[in-house]
């Protein structure tokens, strides 16, 4: 929308025959004028964004080690680097528990997300408080959060275990981030308990935009509870929902915090995503080198996911 | 909206920006800006990650004495121990590098690697007394970069009072430790507690037992190293130390061991502390970590920090940081450090003096002469292997793996 009113600014704007001389100079100041309100901005990208992650596109390319830092060497490898991380007997398994935690999260954080929303959108007393409660994980470091959580998970002393001990039909306790088959369910959980007030929040808001004419309007057709849910909010719902699932991937596909926290990644790579292993190559094995392929590679798979959004952007706004 | 999200993920992955910015912002070839250029050297600027008491202070004592000795002044930077190796980087692309500059000691090969470091041969620079094992960890390629005042180890902590109950004596071979484990083990309480979580903390922690049956870093695919982890996996299995040793750091050991939950624990000196304020009536003893069978010799890898002295390009200072560093590994500096910090001096010579003041060191000061590098076979490559080792720790003992095939595929 923006661009056709520049184009058709413009066309307005500069007459085709460069007869009328006199009216250029004004012109090209505007445009200027024009351009250095664009400065600050671009400066920003590119200081910030476009410098990093070209930055990293090289580094993917060269052998870059703690020698680089002191003599500046950094050999171009080719796609040396590439080859190392992918044939790392780690990679396999960080790219399946990446596309694991991606889903699991998203599938738990948008169901109970949407789930409050629409509980929270019929007012009752307190409502207003209770919403605003569920802001809370976003507001603890998540440092504390996780230090929390293993304390909440801890196989022998944990309040979770010791709490399910009371319980007749468990049977034993279960190791939560200790066992290689729950650790990652573990992370999940609290990845969802981590990503619910966003998915709530934004839920919430799409659903006050849906005008409550159309439910009363609706329900004179016969249309109430889930026969309204599935013919008047979901399909009004639906470019909120885009945006919630697909910022939501791009989210969590980066997660570092929470598996570091808690689990770092382990027991035996259980937890181990595309993200810390990375961190962990850079970091840790200072192979800044394949570390930053590693990077590139995360970064290749939220494009795709990024361009599914903006398509999906495009289309709505066609409509 | 879409540019800032991607450019979000962008950033949280490309692991390494920080770092580069940084890099990006050095690049003149200036000395320290600190420099004197060549006139009387009346102060040095030192970086360590002492940066908690007591140590801080412990440190800072000691500092001050060489500062003292020298006749400089000293400005003292420390940063938190994980930030270091990345101040490291930092300072040494942007040529601020110190005068005078403290690496634990896994990390002084690599940082010498990378030329940051000057030889201390070319100062004259005399080692004393300094065991083999602690020199060859400040050693690359023929060249000694560092010096190493104290160091520490690992060894066993026995609850007296649960032991006593029990009937049993301090395990010293690894048939005893796995009864006494076992025998230990009781409701809630384990009777073996120590770190196999997946950092470099559970490999220095298995070391001493893949080291002591004959295991070795550079190939861990063999029957020693293998004997030593299924010595691990069988503890876990029999129940005697938890699952949770998989994630636990040292620290989460000693609280463990400190609130009665594990009547043992392979752990170092620098808890004592920590013990001291968990309970006031604990009481404990130390003993050598248990050997493969009885008379075998037990060789535990060291902790510990070197100091060195940077490639700051001003010659003057380099010389007086030198005669500083030297100071550090005389006796008066090791003694108060190991004696403040509780550990021993890499000098076995100075032991006697200081397990006077503290008896709770002795066994870690006798394991001195015996100490090995984690650094000294594999140098710069030690990290990739440590990981190997303890990924191949952590697939044995809860994913799965038999110890002889984890650690096969952890050895590639």
């Amino acid at each position: 929308m923006t661009a056709t009113e520049v184009r058709a600014g413009s066309g307005g704007l500069v007459p085709p025959a460069p007869a009328r001389s006199g009216r250029r100079r004004p012109v090209t100041r505007r445009r200027l004028v024009q351009f250095a309100f664009l400065v600050p901005a671009l400066v920003y990208l590119v200081l910030f964004f476009g410098y990093p992650v070209v930055k990293n596109l090289m580094m993917g390319f060269q052998e870059y080690t703690t020698r680089t830092f002191y003599t500046g060497e950094a050999p171009w490898v080719g796609f040396a680097n590439y080859v190392t991380a992918v044939t790392d007997p780690v990679f396999d398994q960080a790219l399946l528990n990446t596309g694991l935690f991606t889903v699991g999260s998203i599938v738990g954080q948008f169901t109970i997300g949407l789930l409050i929303a629409l509980f929270f959108h019929r007012r009752f007393h307190l409502s207003g408080v209770l919403r605003s409660l569920l802001l809370l994980p976003w507001l603890v470091p998540m440092i504390a959060a996780s230090a929390v959580w293993r304390w909440i998970l801890d196989t022998d002393h944990g309040v979770l275990n010791r709490t399910l001990d009371l319980l007749p039909f468990v049977d034993g306790r279960p190791a939560w981030l200790t066992s290689t088959t729950l650790a990652l369910v573990a992370v999940i959980m609290v990845n969802i308990w981590l990503g619910i007030p966003f998915n709530a929040t934004i839920l919430y808001g799409g659903l006050q935009e849906i005008p409550e004419e159309l439910y009363e309007a609706g329900s004179l057709d016969g249309a109430t509870g889930a026969r309204a849910f599935w013919h008047i909010t979901w399909p009004l719902l639906r470019p909120v929902v885009t945006v919630v699932l697909v910022l939501g991937v791009v989210y969590t596909l980066k997660v570092l915090d929470v598996i570091l926290g808690l689990t770092n990644g382990g027991p035996a790579n259980a937890t181990q995503t595309i993200s810390t292993f990375s961190y962990h190559m850079s970091f840790r094995e200072f192979d800044f080198g394949v570390g930053a392929a590693l990077g590139n590679i995360l970064v290749l798979i939220s494009l795709v996911f990024a361009i599914v959004y903006l398509r999906l952007n495009r289309r709505a706004i066609d409509e | 909206m879409s540019r800032i999200s991607r450019s979000r993920a962008l950033l949280a992955t490309a692991a390494a920006v920080p770092l580069v910015l940084v890099a990006a912002c050095g690049g003149t070839d200036g000395t320290d800006g600190g420099g004197d250029g060549g006139g009387e050297v009346t102060e040095l600027h030192v970086v360590d990650y002492h940066n908690n008491e007591p140590n801080k202070s412990v440190w800072q004592g000691v500092l001050d004495g060489c500062a003292t000795e020298v006749g400089v002044s000293l400005n003292r930077e420390t940063v938190p121990g994980g930030d270091l190796i990345a101040k490291v980087l930092q300072m040494s692309s942007s040529r601020t590098l110190p005068d005078v500059l403290m690496l634990d000691n896994p990390d002084v090969q690599q940082i010498a690697e990378s030329g940051a470091l000057a030889p201390l041969s070319d100062f004259g620079l005399d080692p004393g007394g300094i065991t083999e094992g602690v020199l060859s960890a400040s050693t690359y390629e023929g060249e000694l970069y560092a010096l190493q005042p104290v160091t520490n180890t690992i060894a066993l902590f026995y609850n007296t009072q649960m032991l006593e109950e029990a009937g049993i004596e301090p395990p010293s071979t690894w048939d005893e430790l796995e009864s006494a484990a076992a025998a230990l083990t009781e409701g809630d309480r384990y009777g073996l507690a120590l770190s196999a979580i997946n950092t470099y903390e559970g490999t220095w922690q298995f070391l001493p037992f893949m080291w002591s049956n004959g295991g070795d870093e550079s190939d861990i695919a063999t029957p020693e190293v293998a004997g030593a982890l299924q010595l691990w996996k069988d503890l876990l299995d029999a129940g005697s130390m938890s699952q949770s040793v998989v994630t636990w750091s040292q620290g989460d050991v000693a609280d463990q061991f400190g609130s009665g939950n594990a009547a043992m624990m392979v752990n170092g000196p620098w808890n004592f502390g920590t013990l001291a304020e968990a309970d006031a009536d604990l009481e404990y003893d130390i003993v050598p970590i248990p050997a493969p069978t009885s008379g075998d010799t037990i060789i535990s890898p060291f902790g510990g920090e070197a100091w060195a002295v940077p490639q700051t390009g001003d010659a003057d200072r380099m010389a007086v940081a030198a005669e500083f560093v030297q100071c550090l590994v005389g006796e008066q500096a090791v003694v108060d450090a190991a004696v403040g910090t509780n550990t021993v001096p890499t000098d076995p010579s100075l032991a006697d003096t200081v397990v006077e003041q503290v008896p709770n060191l002795a066994s870690f000061a006798a394991q001195v002469p015996d100490l090995r590098a984690r650094t000294g076979e594999l140098g710069p490559e030690w990290p990739t292997q440590a990981t190997a080792i303890y990924e191949a720790v952590q697939n044995a003992l809860v994913g799965g793996m038999s110890p002889e095939d984890a650690l096969a595929q952890a050895q590639g």
